[in-house]
């Protein structure tokens, strides 16, 4: 045993190799430290303990003490005799204690574990070749590497409810289900909407939703994503794609100023599902299936594939020329949004210096906060204009100021990026008074008007950062291309940016990082390839003074805006 | 129910006097409540103390010390601390409590008085068993009156102490009567035994306070160790199994019912008292103290090296009935409810009967019990349908041994004792099954309802 104890570590033993972890640590984190694994289905890192699924059964024991003396026991070489428990105990049940050792592999751990594994396959009606969860089921790769490999079953198996429809978004197998109770604890814990619970008894116990009651609430999809295995199949994604055909590319929900990590998963150009991304500091494991479903907009039959130049169907390289010359013109005012990315506000911002702008606007987006992982900020990247400088002071949710100096005649030209003025509250009468540039996905009345209207992508389609409620910037990866004819938003601002001043600018994310960090403003130091998978945390401190809107939630405690004490 | 000459009552004493109601005159007739008048004008740790070297085991199976148990509870926490008298008699086999509860209810109240004096619980419960309809009204009876005497409520005795007794009617399940399972379902849910660590009932037990779980009878014992002493108590039984018994017996003798007697072997228990097996009979084996207890084996020797290095060889008949009597000959006291099997009994039927038991009383939380329970019933069913393979037992052994001393609660213990000591005592009868497939002089009919009742 190490004998040294720094920062109130103690000494464990994991399979004859001592490990400082900090004290009560849960046995099966420590034994992932190791680099090791202990199977288990029940346990995880984000819910209580149930220790129900008996899989993570080891081996303890503990230094033995003299009854009479209170002494340690030795061993003959002067070694703490371990005292080893006579059945075995469950590591997720077990907390790290001062000398506990524990052995994940000897003769009777991996007895118990062929065990469980044995009864779990009883009664499960082995259908992977049909079963959406294959490919990424505990159950199935736990049977490969803890399993006997043959049956001593030959009785009828139970009958239990197929397709159960537990909400509009989760579909329920029962014979698949190994009843770990994942589901019932993340529906009481951390949805706070206890809807879910076990009927009957025995092997005959048949997970279900109260009477009257369905799986609704707006994170029910994680309860597919703790499942184990084919239990919970989410209703959109069930028999669309072989989960190992897909390709998982790291991104952000786009949804509010939380900015859930989120994989999505993608083949051949084309989006199948999206979940979450484990990050401690923000989503935990979580995320709401709001967010999920916004790679539909993908495809939306509204979607923009080409530009346009005064409503005819033009090259992107055309549309932008149009762009930069109706953007040499007078009065210009630029609105841009909070769905931008940093790049993104970064180059607008020095469009809007270019040409002088008459305003820069943003449009707010507020909806109710559940105080899990939607903010009342529905914009995702609010403090990125702030960051770059784009804007000085929080958006309003109307453009009326616009809408006046359209009116008085001071603005006679906007680009309007990812935004729709109409829906800001700009008539179109209004519109019509302009020399319009749009900048988007989808059709809108913006677009409609617009005298340019240049075909963007959407977040899955491009790479960039957002800056989120905790001042934490945290980047997303393109998935898909996007459709033929559009362009990237970042490329032609950068593309506009060069033919206003003349000069060349770089036009993807990588290099536009370059200029953004040596601006000697809160970025520096950094760089897109510099960001860590979970985000780094920026020093908002700057901002401080700003009223904003986002009230508790995961990880975040609203910063008190100090009001001076008469 | 005539008390038998050989029977040393001290619970039961009064309980089948002719004239002996529930109604608090009777057992105030008889000295009730004088103890619990004692009790508080006695220190709480005095009354722990002497329960303590009473050395009064625990009557509801484990036969844990009951005065170790009560030092355990954590009193510094500031908690609350609660007392639960498991009253949820559920273990086949056993109906001792219900005496208890439908003749003499004021000694369980006068005993509980007195153990929550000693453990400064403001508020008890009583768990009974929703199968007894008629003892919870009793209880509620036995309560008013006993309140209406000032021995429990407010103020108890004049004492400044109070404390409070509520009768809760069990969820009716057989893992309503484990510990932290008749917890869970005392506070409302599923009756889920919870895992031990973190959930000792002495500190995280009822509503995550510390908590007293005791058994009916242990708790009618508390009246008894303060009237004798604990001296006087240990003078009954041998050391370290002292005090009387209550024996439920049923199956193949004579005169089945229940006993309460002092120290004794099973022989006269059996033979004595309750008058051997039928006529024409003989005794195949015994169950001890409840279905889940390990089989003994009629005409084995037991035999074993006492503490004290002396050995002992004994027939079934030559086993004191006791816990340590019995635990030396292989098997547990449990709960007290003897089962005797005759000559007419097939154990590989019997164990179908149980398992089916099991099976269906299997909270099916954690994977081994409520997967291997059911796998048990389903092979034992099979079995003595006529479908036996040779197979068949070893695998019904490596089945039990994948449950035992694996689940969260002893309920796998339950499971696979039985299956593990009938093969071990009667494995010529598993293999003959499995040998001619079926048993041609079978009932057939019999077997299936038998097999098939879970």
């Amino acid at each position: 045993m190490a004998e040294e104890k720094k920062d109130n570590l103690i000494t464990v033993n994991i399979d004859g190799q001592d490990l400082q972890v900090p004290p009560g640590t849960n046995m099966v984190e420590a034994v992932k430290m190791l680099g090791k694994e202990v199977p288990h289905y029940c346990y995880h890192p984000k819910l209580s303990i149930a220790g129900n699924c008996r899989m993570c059964l080891v081996e303890m024991g503990m230094p033995g003490k003299d009854r009479a003396t209170g002494e340690p026991m030795l061993n003959e070489d002067g070694t703490p005799k371990i005292m080893w428990m006579p059945g075995p105990a469950i590591a997720c049940g077990t907390n790290a204690a001062p000398g506990m050792h524990i052995k994940t592999n000897s003769q009777k751990a991996i007895e118990s574990r062929e065990s469980v594994t044995e009864f779990l396959l009883i009664n499960h009606p082995l259908d992977c070749p049909i079963c959406d969860q294959a490919g990424e089921c505990k159950l199935q790769e736990f049977s490969a590497s803890h399993g006997r490999g043959y049956s001593r079953f030959v009785e009828e198996k139970n009958v239990k409810p197929k397709r159960t429809r537990l909400g509009p978004r989760v579909t329920l197998d029962d014979e698949r289900c190994i009843l770990c109770s994942r589901c019932i604890r993340f529906s009481q814990e951390v949805a706070k909407d206890d809807v879910l619970g076990f009927t009957d008894r025995g092997s005959y116990s048949t997970l279900t939703c109260f009477p009257g009651k369905e799986l609704a609430n707006n994170y029910s999809l994680n309860t597919v994503d703790i499942c184990p295995v084919g239990a919970l199949t989410s209703t959109d994604f069930r028999f669309k794609m072989r989960v190992w055909f897909l390709k998982e590319t790291k991104s952000i929900d786009f949804e509010s100023s939380v900015g859930c990590n989120t994989v999505v998963s993608s083949r051949e150009g084309k989006v199948y599902r999206v979940t979450p991304r484990r990050n401690d500091e923000v989503n935990d494991t979580w995320m709401p299936d709001s967010g999920r479903e916004l790679y539909k907009q993908i495809e939306a039959e509204d979607r923009l594939s080409y530009s346009t130049v005064n409503g005819v169907g033009t090259s992107a390289v055309e549309a932008l020329k149009a762009a930069a010359e109706l953007l040499k013109g007078e009065g210009v005012a630029i609105v841009a949004s909070g769905r931008n990315t940093v790049e993104e506000q970064f180059v607008l911002k020095q469009i809007a210096d270019q040409v002088n702008a008459k305003g820069v606007y943003l449009v707010a987006r507020y909806g109710e906060d559940d105080g899990i992982l939607i903010s009342k900020d529905r914009n995702p990247n609010v403090r990125g204009a702030l960051a770059t400088g784009l804007i000085s002071d929080l958006p309003a949710e109307q453009l009326s100021v616009l809408g006046s100096q359209i009116d008085s005649g001071e603005v006679k030209t906007v680009l309007a990026a990812k935004e729709d003025l109409v829906a800001a509250g700009l008539s179109e009468e209004q519109l019509k008074k302009l020399k319009l540039v749009a900048i988007d996905t989808h059709a809108t009345a913006t677009t409609r008007n617009a005298d340019v209207a240049i075909a963007g992508l959407t977040q899955f389609e491009k790479s960039g950062t957002l800056i989120n409620q905790q001042f934490r910037i945290q980047k997303f990866h393109k998935a898909i291309p996007g459709p033929v004819g559009s362009i990237d938003d970042l490329a032609a601002l950068s593309a506009i940016q060069a033919s206003l001043s003349g000069e060349t600018y770089p036009s993807v994310v990588g290099t536009v990082w370059e200029k953004i960090a040596a601006e000697g403003s809160i970025f520096e130091g950094l760089s897109f390839k510099g960001i860590a998978d979970t985000g780094v945390l920026l020093d908002g401190s700057a901002f401080s003074g700003l009223a904003f809107v986002e009230g508790k939630s995961l990880h975040f405690e609203p910063q008190v805006v100090e009001v001076a004490k008469g | 129910m005539a008390i038998h000459p050989k029977e040393q009552r001290l619970v039961l004493k009064y309980a089948d006097e002719p004239g002996y109601t529930p109604h608090i005159d009777s057992y105030l007739a008889h000295g009730g409540y004088d103890m619990l008048k004692k009790a508080v004008t006695m220190e709480p740790q005095a009354i722990i103390d002497e329960v303590k070297a009473s050395t009064l085991r625990g009557r509801g199976g484990a036969g844990f010390p009951c005065g170790l148990k009560w030092s355990f509870v954590d009193r510094k926490s500031g908690k609350p601390i609660y007392l639960i008298c498991n009253c949820d008699e559920s273990e086949p086999g056993t109906f001792k409590d219900r005496q208890i509860v439908h003749k003499d209810p004021h000694q369980l109240i006068e005993g509980m008085m007195i153990s929550c004096f000693a453990n400064n619980v403001a508020k008890a419960f009583i768990y009974i068993r929703e199968e007894m309809p008629y003892g919870a009204k009793i209880l509620d009876q036995a309560i008013l009156e006993a309140k209406e005497k000032g021995f429990v409520g407010d103020n108890v005795l004049g004492s400044g102490y109070s404390c409070d007794i509520v009768v809760h009617r069990g969820a009716a399940a057989y893992i309503c009567g484990e510990e932290t399972g008749l917890i869970e379902s005392l506070e409302g849910k599923r009756a889920n035994p919870r895992i031990k660590p973190p959930y000792f009932p002495a500190v995280l037990g009822l509503y995550n306070c510390p908590t007293i779980v005791n058994n009916v009878e242990t708790l009618c014992n508390a009246v008894h160790i303060l009237d004798l002493g604990a001296e006087g108590f240990k003078k009954i039984g041998r050391p370290n199994n002292a005090g009387t018994r209550i024996w439920c017996v049923s199956g193949g003798v004579q005169r089945p019912g229940y006993y309460e007697v002092g120290e004794m072997t099973l022989g006269e228990l059996v033979y004595d008292v309750c008058g051997g097996p039928l006529p024409g009979r003989s005794i195949k084996a015994i169950i001890p103290g409840g279905s889940s207890m390990k089989i003994l084996k009629n005409g084995e020797r037991y035999k074993g090296k006492n503490p004290d290095g002396s050995e002992y060889d004994w027939g079934l008949e030559d086993i004191p009935l006791d816990y340590d009597g019995i635990a030396a000959a292989g098997s547990m006291s449990g709960s007290g409810g003897m089962m005797v099997l005759d000559d007419t009994v097939s154990i590989p039927a019997a164990l179908a009967n149980l398992m089916a038991f099991y099976s269906h009383e299997s909270c099916g939380q954690c994977t081994p019990c409520r997967e291997g329970s059911l796998w048990l019933k389903k092979i034992t069913s099979r079995m003595v349908h006529g479908q036996a393979r040779p197979e068949d037992v070893d695998l019904m052994l490596d089945v039990a041994g994948q449950i035992a001393g694996r689940t969260i609660c002893a309920f796998g213990f339950a499971v696979a004792w039985p299956v593990q000591s009938y093969i071990a005592k009667f494995e010529d009868e598993f293999r003959e099954y499995a040998a001619h497939l079926s048993d041609p002089n079978a009932d057939r009919q019999a077997i299936k309802e038998l097999a098939c009742n879970g």
